[in-house]
């Protein structure tokens, strides 16, 4: 008859004991090359702002939700001076992203000094199920130091835009 | 017969101490709002480059009051230290919370720190650090970290071995609204810690039955009840370890081995009856788990007990049957790992969308070897080494696209230059013929400007003569030096006809003084205007023409160190993917082959009692005995 059924566990602890250390080993490692990265990353940013966008020409937008806001933004297009500048359709982590105060930038690029129209476009649904759709469009000027204009957007009420653009 | 029932005891719930930064009402900086934004989504690499940034930058000015951040930046403090921590960058973690804490004046805001500080430290498992800091708290502490605080502490009491002092602390926390359930299982831990047997039962069992809909709280229930069960098991209290393995939910994470063990309970009394039901559940289920593989096997032994001996063989069969399957997809797994396909599947993006990745894993078909490596890959270790092998693949995905990106700013840095180098001395030549007669322009406004302001305090009519009344007036002087002195008759009448002149000339000045003030003022104000125009476009010009110099000069010292940065680091990752990979096949490798061991074992053991049952149902039938 079978006396015992089930064995414990194959001895392994020495096995387990060597790549435990070179798992901390490697671990130690790969938060040194993490920072290294993360430092590249900065350096680079820095670089390709100044070279991509400088600042007597650089205009950056900000999407951000208003604060208890319920609706679902689905997309949002905006256009400055007539010529499309960004198309979003947000994922699902992207809207509980702004959602809970993330602020998304949109769109860097570049425009002369001056006024210029912007214009943006929300497409979403309310929390009734309707579908919705709204567009403003705003003048801007822009000076010789870098333009950055926040879109914050709200559900449409009546009588009242649902998008706010202002200076930050 | 030996189960493994501190396994499951030595686990405490420490699942609530990673909070998420606070999210500030009023946001005031965008770039710390968009840290957040890839923060909450769990790109904490994106979100730790633009907050670091965004702090440096902050912390270099003169006037760090007069910034944006200024307004969030103990927030955004202890959010660096958050999302290094997320990001598995412990070493880092904790910096920028120290500052904060050493810098704080306000009572709150150090303790809050002195809070994350401590928790940083417990999460690296350096428990002495992280009582020091829990230990500088002192005064006001924000209401919403209270109890975070306690329940903190009474691990760290725990990890040092200190159950008593996590007792005291674990009891008052019962009737927490955030902590209680997992306080309530943490205390009865403690206690058993403590040597207080009894006590640590009743706790679990009062632990074992919330009334509760959350998963998190249920899964805790279920804990609670399997460990309770699995204490008496041990101590060979068997009937009464049973109702509380009964109350292990079904379907729960747990239930499993609730099941394994119930079905041992009943063995044990035996009671082989009670060991057939739960065993029979756990049979069909999923044959990959460790439990079911030990069922399949402890089901047809109760049957062979309760003397249902062609059953039992029929049991043996199928069990046969399936370890030879489940040998063979452990043999394919080995294979395949060793063919490098578990690590090109961890790394499919499409799967990593997914927040059950690891999962949906099991679906793929091209991975067999993920049947059996759930339990490993629940494990911290491997999750660590899995996790930075994932985040080592992103950052090669990284380092290779900016890779790529540095010809484009060599062949921009070219064209700007090919294009601005033949116009910009044409362009300087001309500005600078410009520039000398706006400086000409710019004395001349200045000197009418003085005029204005001399006039206004002491009246000069001859300052608003027109062009041709100062040429009279010139001309009238001019005759009137000349006539002085002659004694001529004609020259005296001359000189009255001058002086006639002279006074009419002298009468409109006079008279109209005012108006052509009024006139002048309102004259220099519009050229003064237009001044004001021409000094923008004066600086507008100088920017644009300093930009089309800082537009391609500059860039290629930079440009040449990043590239030297990243294919240093490109080197560096991929030697780090390599051993971290090879690590994880070898860990998992060895993970499949014990498995396959034991599976091996349990087919050897599954031979012998199937022809011992068979035997016996023989045996049986010759007696005329009748089968069940």
């Amino acid at each position: 008859m079978i006396v015992l059924l089930i064995g414990g566990p194959l001895d392994q602890s020495s096995a387990q004991d060597i790549s435990k250390d070179e798992m901390r080993s490697l671990d130690e490692q790969v938060q040194e090359i993490k920072s290294d990265v993360l430092s590249i990353a900065s350096e680079l940013s820095n670089l390709e702002e100044r070279l991509l966008y400088p600042s007597n020409t650089q205009i950056a937008l900000f999407v951000s939700i208003a604060e208890n806001e319920t609706f679902r933004l689905d997309a949002v297009q905006i256009r400055i001076n007539g010529e499309l500048a960004a198309h979003h359709i947000y994922s699902f982590k992207e809207l509980e992203a702004l959602q809970k105060g993330g602020v998304q930038r949109i769109y860097t690029g570049n425009v002369g000094t001056g006024d210029h129209e912007l214009s943006v476009s929300v497409i979403g649904k309310l929390k009734n199920g309707k579908d919705f759709t709204e567009s403003d469009s705003f003048m801007f000027a822009k000076g010789v130091e870098p333009k950055i204009l926040g879109i914050t957007l709200a559900g449409p009420e009546f009588g009242k835009s649902g998008i706010q653009v202002g200076d930050w | 017969m030996c189960r493994a029932p501190f396994s499951l005891i030595g686990l405490l719930l420490f699942t609530c101490l990673a909070t998420s930064p606070c999210h500030s009402d009023e946001l005031q900086d965008l770039y710390f709002g968009e840290a957040l934004y890839y923060a909450r989504q769990g790109y904490f690499f994106e979100a730790l480059e633009r907050l670091d940034t965004e702090i440096k930058q902050h912390d270099a000015l003169d006037e760090p009051e007069l910034d944006s951040l200024y307004y969030h930046i103990d927030d955004a403090e202890f959010s660096l230290g958050d999302f290094e921590l997320r990001y598995r960058m412990h070493h880092r973690a904790g910096r920028a919370i120290k500052a904060v804490f050493e810098g704080a004046a306000d009572e709150i805001v150090r303790n809050d720190a002195a809070f994350r500080l401590a928790r940083i430290h417990f999460q690296k498992n350096q428990m002495a650090d992280a009582m020091r800091a829990l230990g500088r708290i002192d005064g006001k502490i924000p209401e919403s970290i209270r109890d975070d605080i306690e329940f903190l502490r009474a691990n760290i009491h725990l990890a040092q071995d200190r159950p008593s002092a996590a007792i005291d602390i674990l009891k008052r926390l019962q009737d927490s609204d955030s902590f209680g359930d997992f306080a309530a299982y943490n205390l009865g831990i403690a206690l058993l810690q403590d040597g207080q047997r009894q006590a640590a039962l009743h706790q679990l069992d009062m632990a074992g039955q919330i009334g509760t809909d959350d998963p998190a709280e249920l899964a805790i229930r279920d804990k609670s009840n399997l460990v309770l069960g699995t204490i008496l098991f041990e101590a060979g209290e068997y009937d009464k370890a049973k109702p509380f393995l009964d109350r292990v939910r079904l379907e729960g994470p747990f239930s499993n081995q609730a099941l394994l063990s119930a079905g041992w309970a009943g063995l044990s009394t035996e009671n082989f009856e009670r060991a057939v039901v739960p065993w029979s559940i756990l049979a069909n289920r999923e044959v990959t788990d460790r439990a079911t593989q030990e069922a399949m096997l402890a089901l047809p032994y109760a049957y062979g007990k309760l003397n249902v001996h062609g059953r039992a063989a029929v049991y043996y069969g199928r069990a046969l049957d399936s370890f030879g399957v489940e040998v063979n997809k452990l043999n394919a797994s080995i294979d395949s790992i060793r063919e490098g396909r578990f690590l090109k599947a961890l790394i499919r993006e499409e799967i990593r969308q997914d927040k059950d990745w690891v999962v949906r894993l099991r679906s793929l078909p091209e991975t067999p070897e993920t049947y059996y490596l759930m339990e490993l890959l629940a494990t911290h270790d491997f999750q660590t080494g899995l996790q930075n092998y994932l985040d080592l693949a992103d950052l090669r995905k990284k380092l290779l696209a900016w890779q790529a990106s540095f010809h484009a700013f060599d062949d921009m840095v070219d064209i700007r230059h090919d294009h601005y180098e033949p116009l910009l001395p044409d362009v300087d030549q001309y500005f600078r013929e410009l520039d000398s007669r706006m400086r000409l322009r710019i004395e001349q406004h200045k000197l009418l400007v003085r005029r204005l302001n001399d006039m206004l305090t002491t009246p000069r009519p001859e300052f608003l003569a027109t062009r041709e009344e100062q040429a009279n007036l010139a001309l009238i002087e001019h005759l009137e030096t000349q006539l002085q002195g002659s004694a001529s008759p004609l020259a005296a009448t001359l000189l009255r006809r001058i002086r006639r002149l002279k006074g009419a000339l002298t009468w409109t000045l006079e008279t109209e003084y005012h108006e052509r003030l009024t006139k002048f003022d309102k004259h220099l104000r519009g050229l003064t205007e237009a001044m004001a125009v021409l000094h923008d476009q004066y600086k507008q010009y100088v920017r644009a023409r300093q930009a089309a110099t800082h537009s391609y000069v500059g860039y290629e010292t930079p440009i040449i160190r990043l590239r030297a940065r990243v294919r240093d680091s490109v080197a560096k990752v991929d030697l780090l993917m390599a051993r971290q990979g090879h690590l994880l096949e070898v860990v998992a490798i060895n993970e499949l082959v014990a498995r396959r061991e034991r599976l091996e074992n349990y087919q050897d053991k599954a031979r012998f009692a199937l022809a011992d049952s068979y035997d016996r149902a023989t045996q049986a039938q010759a007696r005329g005995a009748p089968q069940q």
